[in-house]
């Protein structure tokens, strides 16, 4: 017993000054990650929970005398039960399907030329990219211009190199073009980033690969096949996934060019969302399809994270 | 298995040189080292061998037939990577029998071949595993699988152990130098390591800045080297190296030490003096040296002394009792001396 009562305090004086210097460093740590910490809380953690608690409420976009109720599921209720919500999502899964093939191959193509020594590589790079980081706005008028039915560039273009057998093309106006015009500018403007990650994946690639293919009597598709596809798998998936959860938030050049319509044909969620929100100022309505759409992009990036932890990256 | 001649062979890049004329001939079986230091052109010579490296001018032939544009996988030879260069999604057995594949062989064929050679290499446990699941001693074996599956004419190594530990690179050479006794097959080695050059090649091809310096059995370079350059690269630690003149039977190096000369010296002009750190002793009269460093290894010592103004190298088989700062004398082996023209050529 004494000797236990004497071991006591000498352990705790030992004790003491470590966990004084733990204390100090976790305060330390503590007062570097507050500022990212509060800022991300004020503008990212707290909408991001207020818009679940939205969804579940009726609360409209300007304030009312009224007071605003809880109204449990109802709003998800109501928007799995409305045909233009489904038409939305069967929309932008329309887009994606093609955006997908349209896009990624175009910056896969892109990619592969510009991994060429090719004379003024690096100035093609540059200009393969500047649609990426213009403005979709931008973007979307210098095609809207193009777009114009019946004497747009576009459609001049096509009455030229088909001797005036194919008819001008009402390209925005037109139920079953619009979507696939709002896919081409999309492609247009976006497959620069992409290209530049396959550029990123191609430069991973060690020569000595190619080298040994070489010597092991590989062709060039046989080493394109064997070295160059395998050594991009993780490239492939990262921008597939990327691709498509972009593809699942698609506003911009809905909003300006074509406003959902015609007919709905370009109706997506987000823009279906903005509406609900803005025009019929029911925010607790645009709360649960954000949370819908959430809950989507999710599910995309829970497959993202296992389809490359399968690629070991 | 086939020889390898190499006549007058350059390499340009533009208008920029970087192989200016080399020539050499590698009979059958033999194994040749190429030692240099970095940039001297003899990994681009090794691609050109391999036909990764178009040739500017001059003659490749292997085996008698000449291949300057012959396709690499129409050489038949196997090339052994820094990095390996194994296929990362390929299991070991699809690494070494790719080439096979390629070739459209039956599986069965592919199978035989791949379990010959990694019975050779005691690789068969590891054959259903990918690289990255392996070491770099194992992924190195893999690597040399892949070439010897193939049963080439000629085998290029392009610096095989330079990316393994210390001791591992000792168990490979020793691998390499007898799976070479085995197969007998013709053998390029590139490498900046001039201990793996001395102990593992039949003659040593010694390059700087595109040109071939000497090229002789490894012991003939070290005892006769051609030049300074020569001198001072192969060995380990380096050649000491002296300026200075010849006066009356004896070496004055510039610092105002005198050296001895062997008794039948007949050369009036020479501007260097170099001997080897093994030659150096230390004796009861001869120069004056003070002590610097002193670097036991356990089976020799190192002794870094002040020989004038000129720091010096001894390397002593006994062990010593020395202190930095003791003043001691040295005096070299006149029988094993190196003379030099103050250009750095060879005279004696």
């Amino acid at each position: 017993m004494t000797l236990q009562q004497s071991a006591l305090p000498t352990t705790m004086a030992a004790a003491r000054p470590a966990s004084r210097r733990d204390k100090s460093r976790l305060y330390q740590e503590m007062s570097m990650l507050a500022p990212a910490v509060i800022l991300l809380t004020i503008f990212l953690i707290v909408p991001f929970l207020l818009s679940f608690w939205t969804a579940m409420t009726n609360q409209p976009l300007v304030p009312r005398p009224t007071p605003v109720r809880f109204v449990g599921f109802n709003n998800f209720l109501r928007i799995l039960r409305d045909d233009l919500f489904w038409t939305s999502l069967w929309n932008v899964s329309r887009f994606t399907f093609w955006i997908l093939p349209v896009q990624c191959g175009l910056a896969f193509a892109t990619a592969l030329l510009l991994h060429q020594k090719l004379p003024f590589r690096n100035f093609f790079r540059g200009l393969f990219f500047l649609p990426a980081i213009t403005s979709m706005v931008v973007v979307c008028v210098i095609w809207g211009t193009l777009f114009q039915y019946p004497t747009g560039p576009l459609n001049q273009v096509i009455g030229f190199v088909s001797g005036g057998s194919i008819r001008p093309i009402d390209w925005l106006g037109d139920p079953d073009w619009a979507m696939f015009s709002i896919v081409l500018l999309s492609a247009w403007q976006a497959y620069g980033f992409q290209m530049i990650v396959y550029l990123a994946g191609l430069q991973g690639i060690p020569d000595e690969l190619y080298d040994a293919a070489r010597i092991d009597g590989a062709n060039a598709l046989q080493r394109f096949w064997h070295v160059t596809m395998p050594g991009l798998r993780p490239t492939h998936v990262f921008v597939l996934v990327i691709t498509t959860i972009q593809a699942f938030k698609l506003y911009t050049q809905v909003a300006i060019l074509t406003q959902g319509g015609p007919k709905s044909s370009t109706e997506t969620v987000v823009h279906y969302m903005v509406r609900s929100g803005f025009e019929e100022q029911k925010l607790g309505h645009a709360s649960a399809v954000s949370v819908i759409l959430f809950l989507i992009v999710l599910v995309i990036a829970l497959l993202q994270r296992q389809l490359l932890r399968r690629y070991d990256v | 298995m086939a020889s390898v001649t190499i006549e007058q062979v350059r390499k340009q890049y533009g208008a920029v040189p970087v192989i200016h004329g080399v020539s050499m001939d590698i009979e059958d079986g033999e194994f040749v080292t190429l030692v240099g230091p970095s940039g001297c052109g003899k990994s681009t010579l090794l691609r050109m061998l391999a036909g990764l490296e178009d040739i500017s001018g001059g003659e490749i032939r292997i085996g008698g037939r000449l291949v300057n544009d012959v396709a690499p996988k129409e050489r038949d030879i196997a090339m052994v990577f820094q990095s390996y260069a194994l296929y990362p999604h390929m299991t070991v057995a699809e690494n070494m029998g790719f080439a096979l594949k390629l070739k459209g062989q039956t599986k069965a064929a592919i199978d035989e071949r791949v379990r010959e050679a990694a019975d050779i290499l005691a690789l068969c446990p590891l054959l259903d595993r990918l690289p990255k699941q392996l070491s770099g001693g194992q992924r190195q074996r893999v690597a040399m699988g892949r070439a010897i599956v193939r049963h080439p004419q000629v085998f290029l190594f392009d610096e095989p152990l330079s990316n393994l530990d210390a001791k591992l690179r000792v168990t490979m050479r020793a691998e390499i130098k007898e799976l070479h006794q085995r197969l007998q097959t013709t053998t390029v080695y590139v490498t900046h390591d001039q201990i793996e050059a001395m102990t593992m090649a039949d003659r040593i091809v010694v390059m700087r800045g595109g040109k071939v310096e000497q090229i002789g059995r490894p012991l003939e370079l070290y005892d006769r080297p051609v030049n300074t350059f020569v001198a001072t690269f192969i060995g380990s630690p380096a050649m000491n190296l002296f300026e200075g003149t010849i006066a009356e039977g004896r070496f004055l190096t510039d610092a105002g030490v005198t050296l001895p000369l062997p008794t039948d010296c007949k050369i009036g002009a020479a501007g260097l003096y170099g001997v080897r750190p093994e030659h150096l002793t230390i004796a009861e009269s001869g120069a004056p040296a003070t002590v610097v460093v002193v670097e036991p290894t356990g089976s020799e010592t190192h002794v870094l002394v002040k020989l004038g103004s000129a720091e010096t190298t001894l390397v002593l088989r006994d062990r010593v009792d020395l202190k930095p700062g003791q003043p001691i004398k040295v005096a070299p082996d006149p029988a094993r001396i190196h003379l030099f023209t103050a250009e750095g050529m060879r005279v004696n």
